[in-house]
């Protein structure tokens, strides 16, 4: 495996919040041109661990470092901005990027697939158009880590494959450093290089599939989350209906559903 | 047009020209309830100015800064949901204001000129804090314009790119405060509030920018305090009140009107 360059490096840290122990003994280095994928169960800490990343939290104990001067692009869970703001896709993207020109703003939403959403208001974007479009904000910072806390929040099946596609091609493209949080364990194995498997602590972590197959992550996602890995690693040739069953001559439920309520 | 008319219609005006923009603020973040529990506490603000003998504009604007830091602080204690501290808090200063008022006996103050405010009675002196005053909310505000903006939308993404939020949203707060102190012998204090919202309310009707959106508040503000002036001058009704109840007409009559195609 090539060896790149750490962006940010935790040792050993932890957060509590009051009396409450949310991250315990963390130690974890996100690199360049490297997909980290962080998984957990709710309640897991994901998304603090994310806000000790970006530096919104300071750690209770333990270190933070960063490479000095990192431009980090973000992609927040969900915005809700309140609709009594007008407010169109272009001024939302260039709020993150004052000087971007007219180029940069459409080169860059071109790149996330919402060319055609640059004079839309903001308020009637699909989840999908929404997650794009933030996605482009973030890229507009030229970021040397881009950290997406759950990047395919309410957009359906479909929509998530393409994403997790997206993603891929931007770290291809960018070779930047990323670090997303998701629940879609199944979609994201085949887009990721590193898996971090959370719950408080770092339970596992490694390549995809060393992680699906080890003892603590089959214990603390059971047995079934665990299969659809081992159903995600081999060739389908078929699709299951909810139950499992094989369905024949049923194109259009994807592999991916199946694996979801497997 | 006689004198006291053409002091109240440039009082009013340089009112309305801040309450549209910063209005846009409150309505955007709701804070429409705050607003109101800051305009609330000026009453303790008059009350403290009278016992120090100090300026009152600025006693009202030191109370209301202060406040607003002790209900952030209040906030995030989580003792009890945000509007019912509110709640508490406005009319707890505006009683506690009025006691204290009370009790200030070799003063008599005419508590409705503070509680509605009078128009009509405007002094070259107070026209001097609302154009000051109104200068550095302006001032402000173009400074802070995108920074204010970006918390709004979301400020965790404003802090990771970069933006002093905290900072900011003081900096807001002191706005408001600031336009709370100089409105008050305008508007009054249980009325300064619909100047923030009712323009910015109804200028999102014809807005498809923020940036549109302040500056129609602004204009529909204007609108409002001239044709509250004439109304009260030609029907002899107060004038703050006559003021709301234009901006509340202008509301009215944007939001019936049939939708514009092109707004979104």
């Amino acid at each position: 495996m090539p060896i790149h360059p750490d962006l940010v490096r935790l040792e050993q840290v932890s957060v509590r919040f009051g009396r409450q122990e949310t991250l315990k003994n963390i130690s974890l280095s996100l690199h360049d041109n490297c997909i980290t994928t962080l998984i957990g169960p709710n309640g897991a800490g994901k998304t603090t661990l994310v806000r000790v990343v970006l530096g919104l939290i300071k750690p209770t104990s333990g270190n933070l470092w960063c490479t000095p001067g990192l431009k980090v692009g973000y992609m927040p869970q969900k915005l809700q901005i309140d609709k009594t703001m007008p407010l169109t896709v272009k001024r939302f993207l260039t709020l993150g990027a004052q000087n971007a020109s007219a180029a940069v703003l459409e080169k860059t939403l071109d790149q996330v697939g919402a060319q055609h959403l640059l004079m839309h208001s903001f308020h009637d974007l699909s989840g999908g158009e929404t997650q794009r479009v933030m996605l482009a904000r973030a890229l507009l910072r030229d970021p040397k880590l881009l950290v997406l806390d759950e990047p395919v929040q309410g957009v359906d099946v479909n929509g998530q494959t393409e994403l997790y596609a997206l993603i891929t091609a931007i770290r291809e493209q960018r070779k930047c450093g990323i670090l997303m949080i998701s629940h879609d364990l199944h979609l994201v194995m085949s887009s990721t290089d590193h898996v971090i498997c959370l719950n408080q602590h770092v339970c596992c972590s490694g390549h995809p599939a060393r992680v699906s197959n080890d003892p603590s992550f089959i214990e603390l996602f059971g047995r079934s989350q665990a299969d659809a890995f081992a159903l995600y690693n081999h060739q389908h040739d078929h699709c299951h209906d909810t139950h499992g069953e094989v369905i024949i001559d049923h194109p259009s439920l994807s592999e991916k559903e199946v694996t979801t309520r497997a | 047009m006689p004198d006291f008319l053409l002091l109240a219609l440039f009082g009013g005006l340089g009112v309305a020209a801040i309450t549209g923009p910063l209005g846009a603020f409150v309505v955007w973040r709701r804070m429409a309830y705050f607003g109101d529990t800051l305009a609330h506490s000026a009453l303790m603000g008059v009350a403290l100015g009278f016992l120090f003998s100090i300026n009152l504009n600025l006693a009202v604007m030191v109370c209301c800064v202060l406040l607003s830091i002790l209900l952030v602080a209040l906030q995030k204690q989580h003792w009890v949901a945000t509007d019912t501290l509110l709640g508490i808090m406005a009319h707890s200063a505006l009683s506690i204001g009025l006691v204290a008022v009370s009790l200030l006996d070799h003063i008599r103050i005419d508590l409705m000129e503070y509680l509605f405010g009078d128009l009509l009675a405007i002094a070259p002196t107070d026209l001097l804090w609302v154009y000051g005053g109104g200068s550095v909310v302006l001032i402000l505000l173009w400074r802070l314009w995108n920074p204010l903006l970006a918390i709004t939308i979301n400020e965790e993404l404003a802090r990771v790119e970069g933006v002093p939020v905290t900072r900011v949203r003081l900096l807001l707060m002191l706005m408001i405060a600031i336009v709370i102190a100089v409105a008050m012998k305008l508007v009054g204090i249980l009325l300064i509030t619909s100047l923030l919202i009712i323009p910015a309310a109804a200028a999102r009707k014809l807005s498809t920018t923020p940036e549109q959106m302040a500056c129609i508040a602004s204009a529909l503000g204007m609108l409002s305090v001239t044709g509250g002036i004439w109304a009260s001058w030609t029907f002899d009704t107060p004038a703050g009140p006559s003021v709301v109840v234009t901006s509340l007409l202008v509301f009215l009559i944007l939001y019936t009107l049939p939708a514009r195609r092109s707004s979104s």
